[in-house]
C-alpha cells in the first residue's frame, strides 16, 4: 500500500502555481523528508494531503485510496502544523481534554506516558511550556490519535539541538512502536539523514527528486580530478554537479548504468545533504523514478 | 552528571556524523568490535530497536538493517517477540600472536619514520598496502 499518492497534482494561488505536475507514489511505512527552499511549495503539497486545501488539479489518495479531508481520513491522519500552533491559555490537561473531545479516537493513558516520561507538568499552561515541550505537546497530542500517517511541517525547524534532538528521539520511537508513515518537510536537511529513510525534494513547485535515501546516496558518487580532462569526463557521465577550480574539478554524478571511474580520478560516496544541494543547485537536473509503480486510481469524483 | 542507562542489551551504540560510513555499519562495526573486545558474547541480546532508536534519534529501519547484516554475516539471530541474539563469535586472534604482530609494525614504523615519513605518509602508505592485500585476497578467494 501506498502511504500517499499524487498525480499531476498541482495548485494555483491567483496566478502563481505554488506546485505543479507534482506525480509521488510513497510506500506506507517510510519516513518521508520534503525538502526544499522556502517557497518551493512543501507546506502547499502538505495542506492538500491533509485536505486543508483542494488541489487546483490533478489527484490525490492516501492510505490507499481515501481522499484527502473525508471523514476516513481524517481519523487516520495526524498533522501537526509549522510551529505547531496550540492554545496558550490552555492548560496541558486542558488541551488533552479538548482533543479528547474532537477525536473518535483517543488514547489518554498514551498521551499522559508520554508527557510523563517528558516531565511536562500537566497543569501547567501551554503558553509558558519551552519551545521542545511545547512541540513535544503537539507531537503527543498527535500520536495519541494513533494516526496511520503522521504529516509534520517544519517541526524542528525552531527547536534547539538538545530539543530537536528529544523530539526526534519520540517521534521515532512511535515509529519503532506503531510502525506508522510519517512525511515531515524540512529545510534543513542535515539533521534529516539520520531520521528519513525516503526523499522527496521539491524545488520551485516542482518534485526534482523521489526514492529511497539509501538507494540515492548509492546511486550517486563524488570524482574528483584535473579539470583540464573535466568536460571529456562530463560528456561521458551523468553529472548533477560540479565545481571546478583551475585545477581540480569535483563532480556529482549519477552512476546508475555507467560507473567506470576515468583514469586518474578519484571516486568518493556522497552524502544526502551534499546530494540535495547539489541538485538545489542544478533545477534543470532531477533524478524522478520512471513511469512504472504508478497505480493511482481516481480518488476525486 | 546524569547516566543514561539503557534498559536492553550489553552495549551502547554511538554514531560519528562526520565519519562518512553509513549509520547502519557504524552499528554493525560497533557490536563487531564489541565481540572482539569480549562485551559481547553468544547468548547476549542486542539493545532493543525502539530503545536504539529512542536514544540515538535514528530510523527504526536503519537498527533493522543494522541486524539484518549482522545476520547474514552469522554474527546474531532474531528471535520472534524477544529480539536479537548474539549466535557467533568474530576469531579473535590470540594474545600472543597479537603481541608478534605488533614487534613487527613497530620495526616497521621506526624504520618508515627513518626514511622520512611523517604520521600522515605512513598512513597513506599503510591504508594502500592495505587496499592492495586485500583485493589480492579477494581475487585470489574468487
Amino acid at each position: 500500500m501506498n502511504a500517499i499518492e499524487t498525480r499531476e497534482l498541482g495548485k494555483r494561488y491567483g496566478r502563481t502555481w505554488a506546485l505543479q505536475d507534482c506525480t509521488l507514489a510513497v510506500p506506507a511505512g517510510r519516513v518521508v523528508a520534503l525538502v526544499g527552499p522556502n517557497g518551493a511549495g512543501k507546506s502547499t503539497l502538505l495542506h492538500m494531503i491533509v485536505g486543508l486545501s483542494a488541489p487546483t488539479q490533478g489527484d490525490i489518495a492516501i492510505l490507499g485510496s481515501l481522499a484527502p479531508g473525508s471523514a476516513d481520513a481524517l481519523n487516520r491522519v495526524g498533522f501537526v502544523a509549522q510551529d505547531t500552533p496550540l492554545y496558550p491559555n490552555l492548560s496541558v490537561a486542558d488541551t488533552l481534554r479538548l482533543v479528547a473531545s474532537l477525536s473518535p479516537q483517543w488514547d489518554e493513558p498514551n498521551a499522559r506516558a508520554r508527557l510523563a516520561d517528558l516531565d511536562i507538568p500537566l497543569s501547567r499552561k501551554v503558553g509558558k511550556l519551552s519551545g521542545g515541550q511545547h512541540a513535544q505537546v503537539a507531537l503527543a497530542v498527535a500520536l495519541a490519535r494513533h494516526p496511520e500517517l503522521l504529516i509534520l511541517d517544519e517541526p524542528v525547524a525552531r527547536l534547539d539541538p538538545l530539543a530537536r534532538h528529544d523530539f526526534m528521539a519520540a517521534l521515532m520511537a512511535a515509529v519503532a512502536d506503531d510502525g506508522i508513515s510519517v512525511l515531515l518537510s524540512s529545510h534543513v536537511v542535515a539533521e534529516l539523514e539520520r531520521v528519513c529513510d525516503y526523499l522527496v525534494v521539491l524545488a520551485r513547485g516542482r518534485v526534482q527528486v523521489v526514492g529511497d535515501v539509501d538507494e540515492l546516496v548509492d546511486g550517486h558518487r563524488i570524482l574528483t580530478g584535473p579539470t583540464v580532462e573535466a568536460d571529456a569526463v562530463s560528456a561521458q557521465l551523468d553529472v548533477v554537479g560540479e565545481r571546478r577550480a583551475d585545477r581540480q574539478t569535483v563532480l556529482l554524478v549519477r552512476t546508475t548504468g555507467r560507473a567506470a571511474v576515468p583514469r586518474g580520478w578519484q571516486e568518493e560516496p556522497t552524502n544526502l545533504e551534499e546530494l540535495v544541494l547539489s541538485y538545489l543547485r542544478a533545477p534543470q537536473a532531477s533524478a524522478l523514478p520512471g513511469p512504472s509503480g504508478q497505480a493511482l486510481r481516481r480518488v476525486s469524483a | 552528571m546524569t547516566i543514561d542507562k539503557e534498559s536492553s542489551g550489553g552495549v551502547q551504540f554511538r554514531l560519528d556524523p562526520t565519519s562518512g560510513v553509513p549509520t547502519y555499519l557504524q552499528i554493525v562495526r560497533q557490536v563487531e568490535h564489541a565481540l572482539r573486545l569480549g562485551y559481547l558474547v553468544p547468548g547476549d541480546q542486542l539493545p532493543k530497536v525502539k530503545d536504539v532508536v529512542a536514544g540515538l534519534a535514528i530510523n527504526p529501519n536503519t537498527v533493522l538493517k543494522a541486524y539484518r547484516e549482522l545476520e547474514h554475516k552469522g554474527l546474531a539471530a532474531g528471535r520472534p517477540g524477544q529480539g536479537t541474539f548474539i549466535e557467533g563469535t568474530l576469531d579473535v586472534v590470540p594474545l600472543r600472536d597479537q603481541q608478534a604482530l605488533h614487534r613487527g609494525l613497530t620495526r616497521w614504523l621506526s624504520d618508515a619514520m627513518a626514511a622520512g615519513l611523517d604520521e600522515e605518509g605512513i598512513t597513506a602508505l599503510f591504508s594502500s598496502a592495505l587496499h592492495d592485500a586485500t583485493r589480492r585476497k579477494g581475487v585470489i578467494a574468487s
